[in-house]
């Protein structure tokens, strides 16, 4: 809109920018003043039409004071400098040519109905605005007081839907609340529950810290305690929990509220216990097992000073044999009466009596007492055993070997004690059964190198511990090496190189002496092989094998002895077996048959240790052997000068009976030169001892025999 | 333990409120004694209180008209407080019609004021959650529904990060929210500072004490520190500056020297 300079609508837009100048700085709008001007040029129109108008009309003059509010014109100050403005201005811009007087009143008139109108406007908007924003602060309580209720609403269904029993109780432990699980765990209603206190629940399997953790917690000094803790229920019968107790604050932090959060335990702790109780107990005779007794014996052991303990390891004589005659049922109710007896043995504190399997018992004692103790205890298990057990109408004498083992505690392991008891038993028992015996240091060491020895010999086998050592066989009548004489070793792991009189007597015991001796056969065959090819214009060199009595039974010694030399490819002629005397004799014919074909074979028997028995020598046409070997004892005689007389006269006597009967003659033990002399005078046609060779690898034997080849 | 988000915290208006000492400021009746005692007393040392508020309040409008002219159609302002006049969607619809529009407070009486404000106006909404928490913000169903993080947003957070204490890390929640925007979008910031008021920094401390009487600490930051919130972005001309002087439509000479306190800028995310 255009307007002419000094025209009417000029001067009233004059008007508006010195109004809106007048007022601008004090209103709050966001607008650019020339944007405010804008606002209120309307309004400064609407005055100057009111100003020229026939009649007054108030409402105009209140409108335009309520559109100032409406402008974010607020503040009374914008008020005053409109109504100053248009008292100072609006007749002078607006009024035209009017009549000053009554323009003015008209102005006067109007700045009255604005101030009203501007009042009223005012007071209409801060009512409003007071009413929004009271009804906002309503809104947002009543949206937190609805997720407040949702919250409380989920927060009451997890209470009472937990699994776990939840309770709140004040500081001074009076129960405010409990929830349905909690209600169910003691089997109460909530009036049984209402007015309780949480100290009353105590109970005598309480842990000593359980009651110092509550007065913590109550006392502000404890955030949460976690116990395992048993409670009464009203019927008596013990509620077993996990227990976590927090203290609750508020938001000051001050104590406030305790929380128990409690898991019902209690079949899941009979649970254990009947576990604890099967993993630690025989289920045949319900005495404690193994596995208790160990950890009984460990405690015992570990024991402070003053403390002792005694052992009792018990093992029926002749278990078995009920066990194979009678069947096993009836074994079993043996071993359940012999363990009813010995429990009856052990009541007194401090003593227990375990199976440990089988038919094998350990009755414990401890305290510092035991040396007595102990000597008691056998005496009345012993006595226990007396009584003959009646089974299926039979009365059964049982026996039992006791080794007992007594002494302070803290110086031996479980384990230890265990096997000298171990070894005690089988001392009672060797010692003929029906006996206590007690432990000995040096018995103890004995046996546990024989029990070690026959334990590992099965291993040592298959482990490769054992070894061949090869002594030569020379013949006197020229120095020549004419064999060797096969000795095997075993190369202990912790007893280092073992000679044969250590395990032979244990591997014929246990049977391993047969692969053992098929091995050494093999072993001694092949190696003589080895020798043939390699220096085999020096004639061939014979290999000698001992034959244990226990092979000489053994139905596959033949069969073995063909099957190695053929696979081998060694002449039958170049093998000779040594039997010892004492095997031989009462041998009767079927012992010998085997003998027999390995001579046809021609496979050399040599008889060793010949004069050491009881010789008979009426026999000796019977044996198939073909050659005597001399025991050492009758060449110790010739080791001084001059040789004891008659010494020389047996050795001669028997050289000649020898050599009657078609037999060679071969001493062991040469030690000397003069020894080896008077040995060739009297006509002994080969020889071995350190004089010659102690026995050694198979390269020595090979290197003896290419010098004496060459010399 | 941090509170549930169904569990909101209680409303005491017994305590004073920012955003209704704010309203108070601009002459608004949106309040009640407690918000009226506190900025009375903050007025005592900073009488001009109410110009800077008017001040951040045109600097706003004109910020929204930028955006509007540099084509940006929604608008997320967080920390928007009580709505009175010459809000956002207003001066936004009015430069340019079906402009969407997302309010963020975390006072629940704002919420439910602007609630109220903006029961039957299409396209915008008001969002109950935290400038600290910026997932739940982009999360919230309003912001799903209006604004499309593909393309650009003019993100205003005007007159509310001196309110964030470095103990909560705004800068984190400031970047955390560029990072969720389209290239192109806008970052308006106004923020309070020491620098620029006409009085004694004493005087002004009067004024930040009470703020920190009211559990509301207000936070006055260096030009620098201010300037840090635009990492990531490129200022539009003319940079970090008074709010009178960022593209001013009359004469700054002609401005309150209250005007002139603390900072306003327009960052662009490139």
């Amino acid at each position: 809109m255009t307007a002419e300079p000094d025209g009417p609508e000029d001067r009233l837009r004059r008007f508006a920018t010195i109004w809106s100048r007048a007022v601008f700085p004090v209103t709050s709008t966001s607008l650019t003043r020339p944007e405010f001007e804008q606002q209120l040029i309307p309004l400064a129109r609407r005055l100057s039409e009111a100003l020229r108008a026939r009649t007054f009309q108030a409402a105009e003059g209140q409108a335009v004071g309520a559109a100032i509010v409406s402008a974010h014109c607020t503040d009374p100050e914008a008020l005053s400098r409109t109504l100053d403005c248009v008292d100072a201005y609006l007749v002078l811009y607006c009024g035209e040519d009017g009549p000053q007087e009554a323009l003015r009143t008209r102005s006067a008139r109007l700045q009255h109905a604005m101030a009203a109108g501007f009042a009223q406007a005012l007071r209409e908007r801060t009512l409003s605005e007071q009413e929004a924003i009271y009804q906002a602060a309503l809104n947002a309580r009543s949206t937190v007081a609805e997720a407040l209720h949702a919250s409380e609403a989920r927060f009451r269904a997890v209470f009472e839907g937990a699994a776990i029993g939840i309770a709140i109780a004040d500081l001074e432990g009076n129960i405010l609340q409990a929830n349905g699980a909690l209600l169910r765990m003691f089997g109460g209603s909530e009036q049984t529950m209402r007015g309780r206190r949480v100290p009353e629940w105590t109970h005598p399997d309480d842990a000593p810290q359980v009651w110092k953790l509550y007065e913590e917690l109550v006392s502000g000094e404890r955030e949460h305690y976690h116990v395992e803790k048993a409670f009464y229920r009203p019927d008596g019968t013990a509620l077993w929990t996990n227990l976590t107790v927090s203290l609750l604050r508020d938001a000051d932090g001050e104590p406030q509220y305790q929380l128990a959060l409690m898991e019902d335990t209690t079949e899941r702790r009979l649970l254990n216990l009947r576990l604890r109780y099967e993993a630690t107990h025989d289920a045949l005779t319900g005495l404690p097992n193994r596995t208790l007794f160990f950890e009984r014996l460990e405690k015992a052991l570990s024991a402070g000073d003053d403390q002792r303990f005694g052992l009792c390891y018990l093992d029926l004589d002749g278990f078995k044999t009920i066990n194979d005659s009678l069947g096993h049922a009836a074994g079993d109710r043996l071993l359940v009466e012999v363990a009813d007896r010995l429990q009856s043995c052990a009541t007194a504190p401090g003593e227990m009596v375990a199976r440990l399997g089988g038919d094998e018992f350990v009755a414990l004692t401890i305290g510092p007492d035991t040396e007595r103790e102990v000597d008691e205890l056998a005496g009345r298990i012993m006595n226990a055993l007396v009584t003959p057990i009646s089974i299926d109408g039979r009365e059964l004498a049982v026996r039992g070997s006791i080794g007992i083992v007594e002494g302070p505690a803290g110086e031996r392991g479980p384990a230890e004690v265990l096997r000298s008891a171990d070894i005690t038993m089988y001392r009672a028992k060797s010692a003929g059964g029906n006996r206590f015996e007690l432990a000995d240091p040096e018995a103890d060491a004995r046996a546990i190198t024989r029990h070690g020895l026959t334990t590992a010999l099965p291993a040592a086998l298959d482990r490769g511990e054992f070894f061949i050592e090869y002594q030569p066989l020379v013949h006197l009548a020229d120095g020549s090496v004419h064999g060797a004489e096969a000795l095997v070793r075993w190369l202990h792991p912790q007893h280092g190189v073992l000679g044969p009189d250590q395990f032979i007597p244990l591997a014929e015991h246990t049977g391993l002496i047969v692969p053992l001796g098929r091995w050494v056969l093999e072993q001694s065959v092949r190696q003589a092989r080895r020798w043939q090819a390699r220096h085999g214009g020096a004639g061939p060199l014979r290999i000698n094998v001992n034959l244990s009595p226990c092979q000489l039974t053994h139905p596959g010694l033949v069969q073995d002895t063909v099957d190695i030399l053929e696979r081998e490819g060694l002449d039958a002629g170049a093998l000779c077996l040594e039997v010892t005397e004492s095997a031989l004799i009462g041998a009767d014919d079927d012992l010998l048959k085997p003998l027999r074909r390995l001579a046809e074979m021609g496979v050399d028997i040599a008889l060793d240790d010949f004069g050491t028995g009881y010789s008979n020598l009426a026999n000796l046409r019977r044996l198939p052997v073909s050659i005597l070997k001399l025991d050492r004892s009758f060449t110790q005689g010739m080791q001084q000068f001059p040789a004891d007389p008659v010494d020389l006269k047996i050795v001669e006597g028997i050289v000649s009976l020898a050599h009657s009967l078609d037999l060679a003659v071969t001493v062991e033990g040469v030690e000397t030169g003069a020894q080896a002399e008077q040995l060739r005078i009297l006509g002994c046609d080969t020889a071995q001892g350190w004089y010659y060779a102690r026995p050694g690898p198979p390269e020595r034997l090979h290197d003896l025999a290419l010098v004496d080849a060459t010399g | 333990m941090e509170r549930p988000a169904w569990a909101p915290r209680s409303i005491d208006i017994s305590v004073p409120s920012v955003s209704r000492i704010y309203d108070y400021y601009l002459g608004g009746s949106h309040n009640f004694e407690v918000d009226r005692e506190a900025a009375r007393k903050a007025m005592e040392f900073l009488p001009g209180l109410p110009k800077i508020m008017q001040a951040n309040r045109a600097f706003m409008r004109r910020a929204v008209r930028f955006a509007a002219d540099e084509g940006i159609s929604q608008f997320l302002d967080i920390g928007s407080g009580i709505p009175t006049f010459g809000n956002v969607h207003e001066v936004a619809r009015a430069a340019r019609p079906g402009a969407h529009v997302v309010y963020v407070d975390h006072d629940p009486v704002a919420v439910a004021h602007s609630q109220a404000v903006l029961r039957d106006v299409d396209d915008t909404d008001v969002v109950a959650a935290d400038l600290l928490k910026p997932q739940e913000i982009l999360a919230s169903a309003e912001v799903q529904r209006l604004i499309d993080l593909n393309r650009p947003v003019a993100l205003l957070l005007v007159a509310i990060l001196h309110f964030v204490e470095d103990a909560d890390d705004p800068y984190a929640a400031v970047a955390e929210l560029r990072d969720a925007l389209a290239p192109g979008s806008l970052l308006v910031v106004t923020h309070a500072s020491y620098e620029g008021i006409p009085l004694p920094a004493e005087r002004t401390e009067g004024a930040v004490d009470v703020y920190k009487n009211i559990r509301n600490p207000l936070i006055m930051r260096s030009r620098e520190e201010i300037a840090r919130f635009f990492e990531g972005y490129d200022m539009v001309e003319p940079g970090l500056v008074p709010m009178p002087i960022w593209r001013p439509d009359t004469a700054p000479e002609d401005e309150d020297p209250y005007s002139f306190s603390g900072f306003a800028g327009v960052g662009r995310t490139a």
